[in-house]
């Protein structure tokens, strides 16, 4: 194997990781308290940011939004793969190869644990899955943009895993214990994963004209469909009011699409790339970058099914389930015949 | 859509080559001990050798009640994880 | 064979399987199985570097784990035709991971004490990755073939299809080393835990180590090479 160089890091990248390992030092620091049985034991814990846990008393409307995002993540991570999975076979080096197999693989694992984290809210990871192959759940919008070249593999890497990160960072803090524990690893994992995003780019950046212009077009692309991420803008957002004050969400919209861009600047010039946006400049005033958010009705179509992959995207992972269905079967006719507690492995 | 029930569900322990007891790594679904101990090895150890691991069934898992100065279990006492109610699937909204 | 072709092979093996193995992402049946199929796929592909990569030296013309991967042509590689075959359904694909991983590991084994360091190094990590591999067809050859009708008639129509192109594996590629009879003794008693018949031995196409492929190969080799070839001197 050649010497793996490092890869090339977006700048930035070192503050969120503090964010993470402060706030899991937090978490294993904190005193375990009685399970709260009522609704003044659970304001009580909220108002000193303790951890909720699965055996405590919780409103039913905390549990079932909890309950919502929780598995809206998990669908977004499974769901996800499918537009990296797309280069794999075709990924111009065997280093990229690896990377981009262990990423996807990394994904898999994000939506297992955010589905066991789910499970401890009361849901079977089954009806999760139905519902998301019936179209009642959703995952983030991104996931419906096609990736039509090579770039667009980095390109989603660096820019919707740059803006997951940002978005993730704050719920390592979030009230659900468990929520919290899992955001803590995916974090960790997925800001590696944005910049081995920013490494494949910065590659492509370097090399020939052809690469560029096929960087630059893929960033172009890509640039507001992360910006949409977000989320609608504070004032037409239904939920996030009542999500702050349960501390599940920990900041709006807006800042976090904010600090997004304010991170990716600085990366894009590194990258020698313009991003797509002519209003795009620094404000001295404000101390932050000027830029023009991203169409929100464009945003509100693709969520409801109409962005260029949706139906596409849903129909390959209903039908991976349902090929899949003989072999779930098999192993379980197989268990059944033979249930005794320690099998040995013949080999 | 989906007829087939679904694997168990089961609760993986992971003790390393160095520790004193075995912690909660985590949960996977798998059709039986085989084959949640051979997942687990490769999901929550990255196959490292010298790793104890345990993995049980999650709905035998009977955990202590909410009240623990009572030295009694209530025999009802609920499983882990687990809530009697099934809740009603939130349709999704427009952003996370 | 010389050493650059031995290992070339070898290297072979393991990219081409690795190909077919990072086919099922996104698509395997359940997802604990992406995870599992994802990591074999990832331990074939970093076999596969480190083969390549010496085989490139070996050869002493500057050729590294990329250029012998993305530049050469279909009747340049030497890997087995086993590896190359389709997935087809997960009973093709556990059927031909069975019959692979069982000879890599073999392989390997013998490798760890032949007298080719860098060889002996690479199958000391090699030995261990395809001990899970084998553990993890094992574990579907039996749930598959002992499980319902279907999937036993589906496993057993794997296993048929497979079996012919196992005989090349034993082929020999490095020198002194047999492996079908130890071979046989791992697959058999499985096949047979597993109500599987052992297929007869008949038909045995043979070639991939010379360069002939299947008919299937030259799709496999344009989709792995086609961005790389597209830009030229391009920096990945």
């Amino acid at each position: 194997m050649g010497n793996d160089v490092e890869a090339v890091r977006p700048p930035g990248g070192e503050r969120l990781l503090a964010d993470v390992d402060a706030a899991e030092r937090e978490l294993t620091q904190a005193r375990p308290d009685a399970p709260a049985t009522d609704a003044a034991h659970f304001e009580a814990l909220l108002a000193k940011d303790a951890k909720i846990e699965p055996r405590d008393w919780m409103p039913d409307g905390y549990r079932a939004t909890l309950l919502r995002q929780i598995s809206q993540h998990a669908h977004s991570e499974i769901m996800g793969m499918q537009p990296e999975t797309n280069w794999i076979t075709r990924a111009p080096s065997l280093r990229r190869k690896s990377i981009l197999i262990a990423k996807v693989q990394d994904e898999a694992g994000h939506g297992l644990y955010l589905y066991s984290v789910a499970e401890t809210l009361g849901v079977e990871r089954k009806d999760l899955l139905d519902a998301l192959h019936a179209g009642k759940q959703r995952y983030l919008s991104f996931i419906n943009y096609p990736t039509l070249t090579w770039a667009d593999a980095g390109a989603l890497a660096w820019l919707t895993d740059g803006a997951a990160v940002v978005n993730q960072v704050p719920l390592c803090r979030a009230s659900y214990g468990p929520y919290a524990r899992a955001m803590v690893r995916v974090c960790r994992e997925e800001s590696f994963h944005h910049r081995q995003g920013f490494d494949a780019l910065y590659a492509l950046s370097r090399g020939t004209d052809a690469q560029r212009t096929m960087l630059r077009d893929a960033v172009h692309r890509w640039w507001y469909p992360a910006l949409a991420m977000f989320g609608p803008p504070h004032d037409l957002s239904t939920h996030s009011d009542q999500s702050m004050a349960w501390r599940i969400k920990r900041f709006s919209n807006d800042e976090l699409r904010q600090r997004f861009v304010d991170n990716c600047v600085p990366q894009a010039e590194v990258l020698g790339v313009d991003l797509p946006d002519p209003d795009l400049r620094w404000n001295p005033d404000r101390g932050h970058y000027d830029f023009t958010p991203p169409d929100f009705d464009e945003l509100r179509r693709v969520v409801n099914g109409d962005g260029p992959c949706n139906r596409q995207r849903v129909a390959h992972r209903r039908r991976v389930h349902e090929d899949g269905a003989w072999v779930r079967d098999a192993a379980s006719a197989y268990a059944a015949k033979h249930s005794r507690v320690v099998e040995e492995v013949a080999a | 859509m989906t007829e087939s029930p679904d694997w168990p569900l089961w609760e993986v322990f992971v003790r390393a080559r160095r520790g004193v007891a075995h912690t909660h790594a985590g949960s996977l679904h798998a059709p039986d001990a085989a084959m949640a101990l051979h997942n687990a090895r490769d999901l929550y150890t990255r196959r490292s050798e010298g790793v104890s691991i345990w993995v049980v069934p999650t709905a035998t898992i009977a955990a202590s009640s909410p009240d623990e100065k009572d030295s009694l279990f209530d025999p009802a006492a609920d499983k882990a994880y687990r809530h009697p109610t099934f809740f009603q699937l939130p349709e999704g909204v427009e952003h996370l | 064979m010389n050493l650059f072709d031995q290992v070339l092979a070898l290297g072979d093996d393991a990219l081409v399987a690795a190909q077919r193995m990072s086919e099922w992402c996104a698509r395997a049946p359940q997802l604990e199985e992406d995870v599992a199929l994802s990591n074999i796929a990832l331990d074939l592909l970093g076999q596969a570097r480190e083969l390549l990569s010496y085989a490139g030296s070996v050869e002493g013309a500057g050729r590294d784990e990329d250029a012998l991967a993305y530049l050469r042509d279909s009747n340049e590689f030497r890997n087995a035709q086993l590896v190359e075959l389709p997935n087809g359904d997960f009973a093709t694909t556990v059927a031909k991971m069975l019959c692979f991983a069982v000879y890599q590991n073999l392989l390997y084994q013998a490798l760890v004490d032949g007298p080719d360091a860098v060889l002996a190094r690479i199958a000391a990590k090699a030995v261990k990755e395809t001990k899970y591999h084998v553990d993890h067809a094992v574990l579907w050859t039996l749930r598959l073939g002992d499980g319902t009708v279907e999937s036993h008639q589906r496993m057993q129509a794997g296993l048929d299809d497979v079996w012919p192109f196992t005989h090349e594996l034993f082929e020999p590629v490095v020198p002194g080393v047999s492996l079908r009879a130890p071979w046989l003794a791992v697959v058999e008693p499985v096949l047979r835990s597993a109500t599987l018949r052992r297929p007869l031995d008949g038909w045995a196409p043979t070639g991939g180590r010379q360069g002939i492929h299947t008919e299937a190969f030259s799709y496999l080799v344009m989709e792995l090479q086609v961005v790389h070839r597209a830009y030229p001197g391009g920096r990945w």
